[in-house]
């Protein structure tokens, strides 16, 4: 039973990864850009989702989620109640909640390429595509994983909140095993060393991704 | 929107913020007194002590912060000794659970904020100040602690506003926190949004206004001639 609700933790943790670093690149093309309103935007976004509690997020996205997406159903002439799932919430929550993270971790990262490399890149007539593409991201990517890799180590701990909403994930399992055993102990700590478990499966994959990237990058690559 | 009606809430959310802040101000008070021994265990020369340090910020940091409150408050109960025991009247109290979570969670993390600002005084400091005759109590609390300080601020800073989010979790065994009000008002209102809104609203001024007095007591901690 605890390993069908390990399956759905893991399941939101790598949805929220995946779309939140969407977010993330988004986000610091926003905030990277010459315009000044995206740039206002992206600030408002990071902002806020950095300042404010995850299960604040998740019961904002979870409880207003549902009357602002049926308001804009109506709007659109869609008269039928749009029920939102809890896991969608809880992506939801997550993924925005990554994405202002990565976007100050990639913004950070594209930063700290030398200008002189883009300078150089442009010089060889590379277009702006490609510099981005052969330039740019592989270095982006490089300088990112510590802080991308820290903070899925958060993310994956705060799908725990989840369960707040009712989604059968571990944390809500283990609650419900509690119920049935009258084991609160027993079962909370074996949810512990899940937890564990899963953040040093994490960690390992993250050093190996980081060797993968640094390598031929001389003294770097067991940094 | 309705504002009118976040207005209304904001005396009882400002109640729920009075929790919020004496839950956070008690945690960080215990939680500094963990970490400090903590950080020093993490580089002793006993390995005993090293092996301790490191499991205990190893669970603190690797598992949910829900699963240690959880832990503590419904856990404890199973054992038929703690419920008999003296410590039965505090450990019943969820106000008590959660302020042992809080400050067993951020005494892990800033246990490595503060080792981290102690490894990072040069080490010839340390020699110079034990060839002069100082005593390695006062070594630590002249030479290597303001610096360990000053050093460690940043991290500490993020791990405050870090601690005032994650103290919304009281709400979780049913303190009334500012999340705790909010969830309260808008199960009795059914106006979500607002109440949400309004919680997130002061939280965010409680984060924002804690990370300037921390780059402004930075900034104080400087030396003058090494401001850039």
């Amino acid at each position: 039973m605890l390993l069908q609700g390990t399956f759905i933790t893991i399941q939101l943790a790598l949805l929220s990864l995946v779309l939140g670093l969407v977010f993330g690149l988004l986000g610091a093309a926003m905030k990277l850009s010459p315009a000044w309103p995206l740039r206002l935007i992206a600030g408002f976004y990071t902002a806020v989702l950095r300042g404010v509690p995850e299960l604040v997020v998740i019961l904002f996205v979870y409880f207003g989620g549902v009357l602002i997406v049926n308001a804009v159903a109506s709007t659109f002439g869609y008269d039928r109640y749009i029920d939102v799932s809890a896991f969608a919430a809880g992506v939801t929550a997550l993924s925005l909640t990554f994405g202002a993270y990565a976007t100050e971790i990639f913004r950070g990262a594209v930063m700290a390429v030398p200008k002189g490399q883009i300078e150089a890149a442009r010089a060889c007539g590379m277009s702006p595509a490609t510099i981005g593409i052969r330039i740019l991201l592989p270095q982006v990517w490089r300088f990112a994983l510590p802080g991308l890799g820290n903070t899925f180590l958060i993310i994956l701990k705060e799908t725990a909140l989840v369960s707040v909403i009712g989604l059968d994930e571990l944390m809500r399992k283990t609650e419900i095993a509690v119920g049935y055993t009258k084991k609160p102990f027993t079962f909370f700590l074996a949810a512990a060393f899940i937890y564990l478990a899963l953040t040093v499966v994490v960690m390992a994959a993250q050093r190996g991704l980081e060797a993968r990237a640094n390598r031929g990058v001389a003294g770097r690559a067991r940094a | 929107m309705n504002v009118e009606l976040m207005i209304e809430s904001l005396p009882a959310l400002l109640s729920g913020l009075v929790v919020t802040f004496q839950l956070v101000a008690a945690a960080l008070v215990v939680g500094f007194v963990i970490a400090l021994p903590t950080a020093l265990a993490r580089i002793s020369r006993l390995a005993i002590l090293r092996g301790l340090a490191l499991g205990y910020a190893f669970f603190f940091r690797g598992t949910p912060l829900l699963v240690q409150i959880f832990l503590i408050y419904y856990g404890f109960a199973q054992s038929e000794a703690l419920r008999d025991s003296i410590l039965w009247p505090i450990l019943r109290e969820p106000y008590w659970c959660a302020l042992i979570a809080f400050s067993l969670n951020t005494g892990a993390y800033s246990a490595e904020v503060f080792r981290g600002g102690i490894q990072s005084v040069p080490h010839g400091q340390v020699e110079a100040a034990r060839a002069i005759g100082m005593s390695p109590a006062s070594v630590f609390r002249r030479i290597v602690w303001p610096q360990a300080l000053r050093q460690a601020l940043p991290a500490y800073g993020n791990e405050i506003i870090l601690l005032v989010k994650a103290s919304s979790l009281a709400s979780t065994v049913t303190l009334m926190d500012i999340t705790g009000v909010a969830r309260t008002l808008a199960a009795e209102t059914y106006m979500p949004i607002e109440m949400f809104t309004a919680a997130a609203a002061i939280y965010l001024a409680l984060t924002y206004s804690m990370s300037w007095g921390i780059v402004l007591l930075e900034r104080r901690l400087t030396p003058k001639e090494s401001r850039v």
